[in-house]
């Protein structure tokens, strides 16, 4: 009911006129492109800035001169900006968009690293593809188990405490087995618990479910705390050191300069959440079960007329998030760190925003998730060269751009109609 | 239910159908009691007070669901206790040989600490003097300061409905502004700390505004962007802490020069206690929300499209000032709740936890007051009890502190979903049980 309302007070068709969305956005990147060409071409020094294609300032690199290639970039995303501006057809939209804004960033990266103190006008690629997959790995898990509850109809705000039960549990019993696999399959469990409380919650007790999700991200920071107090930091030695995946290399591939040392070395989260976004968008979108599972989130009575089991099908895709989510959390203390109170510290609701900012679509998610991982990656680079720009101003870039991705100005977004709506058969 | 008397006749002339009446009412519940309402007996024959207290005691009313669920989730947190002490968890291991001994062990631990939540909440007995024995009280009463804001904050959104998620994004905001004002503007006394309470009013407004006016113009969901705005809000202070002359100048961590003495909210009960005007200010804040929501014109707007925003647009109430006017009310209140936390006892300076959670909490404290503005104040109190009896269950049963938000988290469960307290304690049917949640479904 007030979702409609929603839609009324909101996207009512307007006359576009001559601003039309197209128009809109490419005067944002014009204007962004003078900026860049402008303020980044005045600040960039005339350094070299070396993206070296390697994890140091060894081997060899992209070159270009700072103040040089701040101004070319500038331009050309002012280019961009003022062919859309133009009237640019619909279809080269997405491309056109893409390439003004990644000159943007080119733009400000070569400031940025010519700008660097000496010695250091370096940007080591490989380190930055590889930091910016293991900061988005999370967010491509949690996004995805967002993907099975929401296209089914039940909204999840409780990535945030499916990711941190998994987290915890793949540790506790990693652990106290001494197994990895016990542990990744105990972290599952972990994550899957939370959801079933969410399902039974949402599904049999019909509380909202937004309500639910806060309360039970609120319930996993508290039970796994407190546990965590309890159990391992009184003997760490027992329960909080559980043995880590090791790195896999894919050979042949991992011999592929930069993408090969950043992707086919990485460990079995990297590979398994690469995998999971293709095979949730085929499953989705090409067989019988994604079928139902979009229909039961957009018109679940529709559904059920039609002889699909509206309730256990999304109590079967809810425990599925909580499983992919739990395994996400396992990401972090089955192969990077030994746990800590809190340690997922946000990147659920980071996870929600990819989520949200690719248009609730396994492939948009991971595209989000990337994106995010590499906003995140790039606050540590510059925190590492001194840069003037504050790290805690990149941080809040994924909010940002779900802001602006929410009220309309990179596009519609639009949730699948059922989402958050009990079924209650009639 | 209101006529708890059984079908026929006074339960004291015809006792033995009392049980199988309340076997009816527990079978289907609302036909029984449509059963009931036109064989209703005379009016003279009314039961006692005490019967009818005892009756409505077992029913699902709103009072008897939350103390259950309270004891729920004090069963949960025993068991999580038990559970995660190894020595106690050791005489499990031959409950069926010596079972004596697993239950002392356990009945130890779980009542000491449960002992000291409530020492530390409400009474010590062992406390002697003034001071002593008034500290539970004004610990209480410090910690449930804040909570009555976001709670407030997060109640009326709710009322007009939206779900305000945000609350602590705009309290941190608001402690932002306030400790701003309450360093870096040199005033008088009270009007010093007027203007920092304001300026933590206005951070919240701002903060509240901006999720506003996108749902009103471009529909946006409010949940998304107050989620995104409580993170935008915390680097922010991040950022801004460590700046020059806002960074404590003699220190090198990631804290802000303190308040000025003439910005802080006076104590209320001597330098000891820490209990503050806050608490005073909380109340008034009810109140003028309790007199907002149920008596004037913007309350009944507010409520209208709450209730229905379709109808409320019919009826020529405009939605989406509403919505505005909504979030920036509840922005205010949530910032003056961050100012709470800076210019009352809690800190007095800004840290990155300064603003603590209780924004998160506020959500609860809404709800587990069912939206109601007194309500509100009530679930604050008894969230500021558990968090200061939490404090001492830390310090003298060794039991973490997050233990009191795990009870927190279930209690408000419990009470989200009164059909499963209902059945677990096997309660009558009764008005007023439901929570009203169904306000902000979908994205």
């Amino acid at each position: 009911m007030s979702t409609m309302a929603v839609e009324d007070v909101a996207v009512a068709p307007v006359d576009e006129g001559f601003w039309t969305r197209t128009r809109k956005v490419g005067a944002v990147l014009l204007g962004l492109g003078l900026l860049a060409a402008v303020l980044f071409g005045a600040l960039a020094t005339g350094e070299q800035a070396r993206f070296t294609l390697s994890e140091d300032s060894a081997g060899a690199a992209l070159k270009i001169n700072g103040t040089f290639g701040a101004i070319l970039f500038g331009i050309i995303t002012t280019a961009a900006g003022a062919a859309m501006l133009a009237g640019l057809p619909k279809r080269w939209f997405t491309l056109v968009l893409g390439v003004g804004l990644v000159a943007f960033v080119l733009s400000f990266l070569c400031w940025q690293v010519s700008a660097a103190p000496a010695g250091q006008n370096f940007m080591p690629l490989v380190n930055i593809l590889r930091g910016t997959f293991i900061l988005a790995l999370p967010l491509i898990f949690g996004a995805l188990a967002g993907v099975l509850c929401e296209r089914s109809g039940v909204v999840n705000v409780a990535i945030e405490g499916q990711l941190l039960m998994g987290a915890f549990s793949g540790a506790l019993f990693g652990s106290i087995t001494g197994n990895v696999w016990v542990g990744l399959v105990a972290a599952a469990i972990g994550g899957a618990f939370i959801s079933l409380l969410l399902a039974v919650f949402a599904i049999r007790y019909l509380v909202d479910q937004v309500v639910m999700g806060i309360v039970l991200n609120l319930l996993a920071v508290g039970v796994t705390g407190f546990l965590y107090e309890r159990l391992m930091q009184t003997d760490a030695e027992k329960y909080n050191s559980a043995p880590r995946f090791s790195s896999w290399e894919i050979p042949l591939l991992s011999d592929i300069p930069v993408l090969g040392p950043a992707l086919f070395s990485g460990n079995l989260f990297l590979y398994l959440g690469l995998l999971l976004v293709l095979v949730i968008h085929i499953a989705l979108f090409r067989t019988r079960w994604g079928l139902r599972t979009r229909s039961v989130g957009e018109h679940p009575t529709a559904a059920d007329t039609l002889g699909v089991k509206v309730l256990r099908l999304r109590y079967r895709n809810v425990l599925l998030a909580g499983v992919v989510a739990g395994i996400g959390g396992a990401s972090y203390t089955l192969a990077l760190y030994s746990f800590t109170k809190n340690m997922i510290g946000g990147k659920g609701f980071i996870a929600l925003a990819a989520l949200i900012f690719g248009r609730w679509s396994p492939t948009g998610a991971l595209l989000a998730a990337l994106f995010f991982g590499f906003a995140d990656q790039l606050a540590t680079y510059l925190g590492a060269i001194n840069s003037v720009i504050p790290s805690q101003f990149l941080a809040m870039l994924p909010y940002l751009a779900t802001i602006l991705a929410v009220a309309g100005l990179v596009g519609r977004v639009r949730a699948p109609a059922a989402d958050g709506k009990p079924y209650i058969k009639g | 239910m209101t006529n708890p008397n059984p079908p026929s006749g006074s339960p004291d002339k015809e006792p033995a159908t009392e049980p199988q009446a309340a076997r009816t009412a527990l079978g289907n519940t609302e036909r029984a009691e449509s059963a009931t309402t036109p064989r209703r007996p005379a009016p003279d024959q009314k039961p006692s007070l005490g019967r009818l207290f005892l009756d409505n005691l077992w029913a699902a009313n709103t009072f008897t669901v939350t103390l259950l669920s309270l004891v729920l989730a004090m069963i949960v947190g025993a068991v999580l206790m038990i559970v995660s002490d190894p020595e106690v968890l050791a005489t499990y291991s031959y409950i069926t040989a010596r079972p004596a001994d697993a239950f002392s062990a356990s009945w130890t631990l779980v009542s000491e600490a449960y002992g000291n939540l409530f020492k530390g909440a409400v009474f010590d007995p062992d406390a002697v003097g003034f001071t002593a024995a008034l500290s539970p009280i004004s610990e209480t009463l410090t910690y449930t300061a804040p909570l009555v804001f976001t709670g407030l904050s997060v109640a009326l959104a709710f009322r007009g409905g939206l779900f305000n998620i945000g609350a602590q994004g705009q309290a941190t905001m608001g402690v932002i502004l306030a400790a701003l004002a309450g360093f870096l503007i040199p005033l008088p006394a009270g009007l010093h700390l007027l203007v920092a309470v304001l300026a933590g009013a206005l951070g919240g407004a701002i903060w509240g505004f901006i999720p506003g006016i996108l749902k009103a113009r471009t529909g946006a969901h409010e949940v998304i962007n107050t989620i995104m705005l409580n993170y935008i809000a915390v680097y922010f202070l991040t950022w801004l802490i460590v700046q020059n002359g806002v960074q404590d100048p003699n220190r090198t961590d990631a804290i802000s020069r303190p308040v000025d003495p003439s910005a802080q909210l006076p104590r209320l009960l001597g330098d000891n206690l820490r209990v503050h005007a806050g608490i005073i200010l909380a109340v008034l804040a009810t109140w003028a929300v309790a007199w907002l929501l149920n008596r004037s014109t913007l309350g009944f707007e507010l409520r209208a499209v709450g209730a229905n925003p379709d109808a409320a647009r019919t009826a020529g109430i405009s939605v989406t000032r509403t919505y505005v006017l909504v979030m920036v009310f509840a922005g205010v209140l949530a910032g003056l709740g961050g100012s709470n936390m800076v210019l009352g006892s809690t800190a007095s300076a800004l840290t990155p936890l300064v603003v603590a959670q209780i924004g998160f909490d506020g959500i609860l404290v809404a709800l587990l007051g069912r939206v109601k503005p007194w309500g509100v104040a009530l679930a604050a109190l008894l969230f500021g009890a558990l968090q200061a009896g939490g404090n001492r269950m830390q310090s003298y049963s060794g039991i973490s502190l997050e233990l009191v938000t795990v009870l927190q988290a279930l209690i408000v469960i419990f009470i989200a979903a009164p059909a499963l307290v209902k059945a677990i304690f096997q309660l009558r049917a009764a008005r007023a049980a439901r929570l009203q949640t169904s306000l902000a479904k979908g994205w």
